[in-house]
């Protein structure tokens, strides 16, 4: 279970998340819909520990992830996470882009992180471009190798940052249902997204950011045909 | 703070060895920037192929240390041509090609930098050759130039040191002279050292400025 | 049609001890460059600290470096240090003095090639668990040893060419130091100093090609 309990965070002047409070639990997918500015992406960034917060407490699994005796590269084991820019590894194939992790980090045989590379490798539809670099691939193959990077270090939790939202619209369909595939499989999820359809789709919840808050929460069906904050409304109306 | 030998005249000396090296560092650079910009640009307007006895020659300047370089042209001019040039002549000669050579580098890329939609779109105004090279291609391309150029003049200065091979006593030499005399070396070598300090570091520091500003563009 | 009757023939017969120094040469740069990638890569990682002290000592020694002559630097390591009582061997001398002007110019080249390399590549790292220094050694260095390695060849080049510099603190066993005392014997300083310049050239060559070829090997991506 992932718990966000009154998180604050700033960047200079600039407060970008203003008392977030969020419960994501085991086998859930939640999704962060809202303009862009209101605080999303920081929120995942905050969750893996790459980015401090100035106030609250994250959880998870009960361990407090910025407090100074967690140990954030074995916290970061549980947590995959990808971005918007996929950041593959150019000097690494995309077979060895999988097994980085796994390697150097659990410390895996090279013939067992081969073996879980070409599982998730082939799991994501990439199972014919083992060997080529990255710089050979499009936007959207790589962006299922970084999700194929992710897994194969078998987190419990996967964030994604608007991860189609570098890619050319024709791309974006292909790496959606590799998420969607995720989900149905029982994943638990947070994904930042500007795809409503998708968001509509595949989400247990769906919670609106607006100015740095959760301005609302609930099952899709509430939030896409019943929106209740006018901000989402007029947000809603914007994005149609 | 020191308690030093050194004397007024011992400082005169060593002004005159500053001077004949920013001396002989004019020289090169102007004369060799200007056989660098006609080599550049030949190299450039007739292709590789072509342009490849340049390009070999030119990069031998490159290749071989230049204190060999200095005692190769002295050797020629003094033992085999027999003619009597003064260390001075034969120093500037050398340094100028090396200069060259390295000038006609700058001078092809800074060229081949220059965007052919652009030297098309001034040649479909009707400008002639010589009028796009002055008016388009020069312009743009000393943007691109110049950082390394002041690169390569600061390093011709800094290489001057090497003429004393050719009875040159320029800065460094003088410096070795009042050494073997006064026994101080740390002192004076400090002195010589600051003074290609305060020039090369600031104008260094130019050059570092220019070229972000132009990569930031 | 010269006065002057060139003699290769005798000239060529020195050629056995000119390779010998050629050796020497090639010795002295590549401990210079070894020793200098060592130190600049050291520098590196000083540079990415908050320290004060650390950082003036990289930038004074990479300015000073860059801001005078070769042959200073090669004085200094000589005659300079020597006035504090400690004296080196000509052959220390030229290798201290060519080490620090590598240094200079490869933490230069280092730092170009790491602020190439984006920051989102640390982060994509650091959350696929691997620590600081794993992420450095496996992700970032690579891409860095890619941009740094052509101008590091360059460096190598000026290495060869600094090593003619040691004849003036009495290095005699390099290639520069040999063809300068087979000249003070034999008087035939052209033919002498133009195989010098052949062995430098075909030497220096061989270094840049073989650069080329092995960053082709290396960096297939």
């Amino acid at each position: 279970m992932i718990e966000i309990i009154n998180v604050r965070k700033s960047f200079g002047p600039l407060e970008v998340l203003k008392g977030i409070n969020l419960t994501v639990k085991k086998g859930e997918v939640l999704t962060v819909i809202g303009g862009s500015g209101s605080g999303k992406s920081t929120l995942l960034t905050c969750i893996n520990g790459l980015e401090k917060i100035d106030s609250g407490k994250i959880l998870v699994d009960g361990t407090e992830v910025h407090a100074k005796s967690t140990d954030l590269n074995k916290l970061r084991r549980k947590l995959g996470i990808v971005f918007q820019q996929w950041n593959a590894f150019p000097h690494l194939t995309v077979l060895e882009n999988v097994m980085l992790a796994p390697r150097k980090v659990l410390g895996q045989s090279r013939s067992d992180a081969e073996a879980m590379a070409v599982d998730q490798l082939s799991h994501v539809g990439l199972g014919d471009k083992l060997n080529v670099y990255p710089s050979r691939l499009s936007g959207g193959q790589q962006q299922r190798m970084a999700i194929a990077r992710a897994l194969a270090m078998s987190p419990d939790y996967m964030l994604f940052d608007e991860v189609t939202s570098a890619l050319d619209p024709q791309l974006v369909g292909e790496v959606l249902d590799t998420l969607r595939m995720l989900a149905s499989e029982g994943m638990t999820m947070i994904c930042v997204t500007h795809e409503m359809k998708f968001a509509r789709e595949v989400s247990d919840r769906v919670a609106f950011f607006h100015k740095g808050v959760v301005a609302e929460i609930a099952v899709p069906e509430d939030i896409f045909s019943h929106p209740k904050d006018p901000d989402l409304q007029k947000f809603l109306s914007a994005t149609h | 703070m020191f308690n030093t030998a050194l004397t007024l005249s011992d400082l005169v000396f060593l002004a005159k060895g500053a001077g004949m090296t920013l001396l002989v560092t004019a020289i090169s650079v102007s004369l060799g920037t200007i056989l660098g910009i006609i080599f550049g640009i030949f190299r450039f307007q007739v292709g590789p192929v072509w342009a490849a006895p340049v390009t070999f020659l030119l990069d031998v300047f490159r290749s071989i240390p230049l204190l060999i370089q200095l005692v190769l042209a002295n050797a020629f001019f003094g033992m085999v041509l027999k003619l009597n040039l003064t260390g001075l002549a034969v120093a500037c000669g050398v340094l100028t090609l090396y200069t060259a050579a390295y000038c006609a580098e700058i001078v092809r890329g800074a060229v081949e930098a220059v965007p052919t939609t652009t030297r098309r779109a001034a040649r479909s105004l009707g400008m002639t050759w010589l009028q796009d090279m002055t008016h388009i291609v020069l312009p743009l391309a000393t943007r691109v130039a110049l950082p390394s150029w002041i690169g390569l003049a600061l390093g011709v200065m800094k290489d001057s040191a090497l003429v004393y091979i050719v009875q040159v006593t320029e800065l460094l030499k003088s410096t070795q002279i009042l050494i073997t005399r006064l026994q101080e070396p740390l002192l004076l070598l400090m002195l010589c050292g600051a003074f290609y300090f305060i020039i090369s570091f600031p104008i260094a520091r130019l050059g570092g400025y220019l070229e972000r500003r132009l990569s930031n563009d | 049609m010269f006065g002057y009757t060139f003699q290769w023939g005798q000239a060529v017969k020195w050629l056995p001890q000119m390779l010998e120094g050629a050796w020497v040469t090639m010795e002295i740069a590549i401990l210079s460059m070894l020793i200098g990638i060592a130190v600049a890569i050291l520098f590196t990682s000083f540079r990415q600290t908050k320290s004060r002290i650390l950082n003036g000592i990289v930038t004074t020694w990479v300015e000073i470096a860059r801001n005078t002559p070769a042959l200073f630097q090669i004085y200094m390591a000589h005659f300079g240090i020597a006035s504090f009582g400690i004296h080196f061997s000509p052959f220390v001398s030229l290798l201290i003095g060519i080490t620090f002007n590598n240094v200079g110019y490869l933490t230069e080249n280092f730092r170009g090639a790491m602020k190439a390399i984006p920051d989102t590549q640390t982060r994509a790292a650091r959350s696929l668990g691997l620590s600081a220094p794993q992420a450095f050694a496996f992700v970032v260095m690579p891409q860095m040893l890619r941009i740094a390695f052509l101008p590091a060849s360059n460096q190598m080049v000026w290495a060869i060419l600094m090593t003619s510099l040691g004849v003036t603190v009495g290095m005699n066993s390099d290639l520069y130091g040999v063809t300068q005392d087979l000249n003070s014997v034999t008087f035939r300083t052209f033919e002498l100093f133009a195989i010098a310049a052949v062995i430098f050239y075909v030497i220096t060559k061989t270094i840049q090609i073989g650069a080329r070829l092995l960053a082709a090997r290396l960096f297939r991506y």
